[in-house]
């Protein structure tokens, strides 16, 4: 160590105010629409209706921790089919992987809860306190009546917002109109509450108060997501070689070799991020368009083209500097990587949805009792047992027939059986345990043999559908 | 000192003024709210472990000032349970098994329950699968020594088998014939019953045997070899043996008799419990 300052340097700072301005264009409008799309998905789903039969509850979307089950308008998902879940979840890290290296952080510009419940938040800080100069202004202003009033009113505001999404939280873990009525009436149960409470208050916080602290400190993506972008992303980005060098003053001397940007600070004064896109790129900038939106208005003003502050490839930096025109977006986009993840994105969504159709609507499990490997009966036959599990998918009750096939001689009885012989009936929307005996008789080679093959069969009755699972039949071998 | 900051020329962005070997190292400080989270994790910390039990001492731990308790939230986890059960339990003990319908609660719970009785009491002999051992009969079979219906099962779980503590234990035993016996007249026992379970057998021998088998052995064995079930006694001609059915094993327990012995279990199980396992004993394939 060569050098030891008499004061070190300040380890820590505090965050600095961000007062993002109101600002008009395309991108902005589209933000609407995803916000209020989004929003609607997320407070409205938990209360869609989906008749799926007397026993079986109506919630279109709901995940029914307690009986295990998750349901989606006509799918219904049982814990041991857990891999659609985990096959979703590859698909959607896919799909992030594809966009990012095809368009930059969209994910975080547009459709990323922090990012839309913090413009939800500040949409409702300018109704209350006014756009960005009226904000600074207030901030600035010492505490009176106003202030408080002012502050008050967007905290109570912004409580009320996050109780609504604490609360929607959990209306997806059980029936959403009773929950609904039980929470106001004071009848829900204390986990309900505290969940509601504990989402209001990070909702509260993070969109109120932490905003872009939750991606620049506590949130992986960021540090990911620029990992995966490349020359060929399309983002957003300044165009140095057009708006250099900058200056405000037009008519002065010398102004004809300025570039096109008039160093208005339109684009760092809407920024959420409060960032200057001009510096080039930087981790904190979600690519939220909205300073493309404000350029372009200041553009569109002087008289310049628009695209001064645009989504582009850094690929393309030389030919534009050089005067040539950019090459076509799609000529970006599709390049192996995103072809790649396309395919692999694809490819998993297709199996997902075969697996899906292929879901025989008979689920059977065969568990062979091992311990013991085998019974000796009294007159000398062998005996082995199996539990078999059939479960009924759906909102009545089925009768099922038990049977077995093997090139050997078995025997096969049911324990638990239904009115006929062999036949089992199971309740709807529940699993049986079925105890399954299958014999050899001691003159038969099963009895004698260690291990012969045979398949269990179970039959629908009623649609004459069946499944079959091989196992194994021990002998005294 | 305001004038110390050195900043790298490459990031732009101020060093902390450490140097290791031309190496500096950047200051990028770390936001204010993050070091008071730390700090609201430390006080966390410590109020946890006044509230809840946790630092240990030479006998014990500490209790937490709020008298939390692993121990008695899973004891009152268990008494909820129970309460919950507590009707259809009761309803199990007064039950009459017979004719306790299968799809009948009571049953099932019964069959649920019986499993975990015989796992906790049973398994140490029986074996966890109930497919017992030498000299612990299997209880997935179809063959019984005192009986496979659902009352026999229930007697014998409740009052067990030759001991001195229930009254109403079931009772017989064996003599050793080693005492009676010549051992010519052993073996030739020995290839009668070899001859009625159907084995490889010395018929010469075995027609000797068949003498003295009926003399000695019928009473409790039944004239065939059938058994008798009031009496324990195993049947001889089938393919079951408790204590092994070939010609050595057979002489062993000629000679000096064999018979185990089972705990009364209604001394120490409750009503609910007894049934219970009757009924997951009964329906594990063999029952009557
Ligand atoms: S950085 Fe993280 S929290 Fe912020 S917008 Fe992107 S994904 Fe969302
Ligand atoms: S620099 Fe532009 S795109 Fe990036 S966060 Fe700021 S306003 Fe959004």
């Amino acid at each position: 160590m060569t050098k030891s300052p008499d004061t070190p340097p300040a380890l820590y700072v505090a965050r600095e105010p961000i007062f993002p301005r109101r600002v008009k264009g395309s991108f902005r409008t589209l933000k609407w629409w995803i916000m209020g799309v989004t929003l609607a998905i997320y407070y409205l789903t938990p209360f869609l209706r989906w008749d799926r039969g007397p026993n079986l509850p109506d919630q279109a979307v709901l995940i029914d921790l307690a009986g295990r089950r998750f349901y989606f308008f006509w799918i219904e998902i049982w814990p041991h089919e857990f891999y659609f879940v985990a096959g979703l979840l590859i698909m959607a890290g896919l799909g992030l992987f594809l966009f990012t290296s095809a368009l930059g952080r969209v994910w975080c510009g547009y459709a990323c809860p922090q990012t839309v419940w913090t413009d939800l938040f500040i949409l409702v800080e300018r109704w209350i306190e006014g756009d960005r100069n009226a904000r600074v202004r207030l901030w600035n202003a010492d505490w009176s009546a106003r202030k408080l009033r002012l502050r008050v009113t967007k905290w109570i505001i912004w409580f009320l917002i996050a109780l609504a999404t604490g609360g929607a939280w959990v209306f997806y873990f059980a029936d959403a109109p009773t929950l609904l009525v039980d929470l106001i009436t004071l009848n829900a149960p204390l986990i309900a509450y505290s969940t509601v409470l504990i989402l209001a208050a990070t909702t509260f916080v993070f969109g109120g108060f932490m905003r872009e602290q939750v991606c620049n400190y506590m949130c992986p993506w960021p540090r990911i997501q620029a990992a995966m972008m490349d020359n060929d992303t399309l983002t957003v980005a300044y165009r140095h070689w057009r708006g250099e060098p900058r200056g405000k003053h037009r008519k002065a001397a010398g102004a004809e070799n300025l570039g096109d940007c008039i160093d208005c600070m339109a684009c760092v004064n809407v920024c959420p991020a409060g960032i200057d896109i001009r510096d080039g790129q930087q981790m904190e900038c979600i690519t939220c368009a909205l300073c493309i939106d404000a350029c372009d208005e200041v553009m569109e003003k002087i008289g310049k083209p628009r695209g001064l502050i645009d989504y582009l490839a850094l690929a393309d930096e030389e030919r534009e500097t050089a005067g040539a025109v950019p090459r076509p977006i799609l000529s970006h986009v599709l390049r192996p990587r995103t072809i790649l993840y396309t395919g692999m994105w694809s490819l998993i969504g297709v199996a997902l949805i075969y697996a899906l159709f292929i879901r025989s609507d008979i689920d059977l499990t065969v568990e062979p009792v091992r311990n013991p490997q085998f019974v000796t009966l009294s007159d000398g036959s062998v005996r082995n047992t199996y539990t078999v599990r059939i479960r009924n998918l759906g909102a009545e009750d089925k009768t099922f027939r038990i049977m077995l096939t093997s090139d050997e001689i078995l025997r096969i009885t049911v324990e638990t059986e239904g009115p006929n012989e062999g036949h089992v009936i199971v309740p709807a929307n529940e699993t049986l345990a079925a105890r399954v005996y299958v014999t050899a008789r001691p003159q038969d080679a099963a009895a004698k043999t260690e291990s012969t093959d045979l398949r269990l069969w179970v039959e629908d009755l009623e649609t004459d559908s069946r499944a079959g699972v091989a196992t194994i039949f021990n002998g005294k071998g | 000192m305001a004038d110390n900051k050195d900043r790298d020329d490459v990031t732009g962005i101020d060093t902390t003024g450490h140097e290791w070997d031309g190496i500096k190292e950047l200051n990028n400080p770390l936001p204010r709210w993050w070091l008071w989270c730390f700090y609201g994790t430390i006080v966390w910390g410590i109020a946890y472990t006044i509230a809840y039990p946790a630092w240990p001492l030479v006998n014990a731990a500490t209790s937490g000032v709020l008298g939390y308790s692993t121990r008695a939230e899973v004891a009152e986890q268990i008494a909820a349970v129970d309460a919950q059960n507590a009707e259809v339990s009761a309803r199990l003990a007064s039950a009459d098994l017979a004719t306790l319908a299968p799809d009948d609660d009571a049953h099932r719970y019964g069959v649920a329950g019986g499993a975990s009785v015989f796992l906790a009491h049973c398994s140490q002999c029986h074996g966890s699968g109930a497919a017992g051992a030498l000299g612990y009969p299997n209880l997935l079979d179809d063959d019984w020594l005192w009986g496979g219906e659902l009352d026999a099962i229930e007697y014998t779980v409740r009052h067990g088998i030759r001991n001195d503590v229930d009254p109403d234990a079931r009772w017989s035993e064996m003599p050793a014939f080693g005492e009676i016996f010549e051992d010519e007249e052993i073996a030739a026992t020995v290839e009668y019953v070899l001859s009625i379970s159907g084995q490889d057998h010395d018929a010469s021998l075995a027609e000797q045997g068949a003498t003295l088998f009926e003399e000695q052995c019928t009473a409790c064995h039944g004239d065939a070899g059938e058994g008798m079930r009031d009496l324990g006694a195993p049947r001889l001609s089938d393919a079951i043996w408790l204590y092994g059915g070939d010609r050595e094993a057979l002489t062993e327990t000629i000679t000096y008799s064999r018979f185990g012995v089972m705990p009364p279990w209604g001394q120490r199980l409750d009503e609910a419990e007894i049934k219970a396992v009757t009924l997951y004993l009964h329906q594990l394939g063999g029952g009557e």
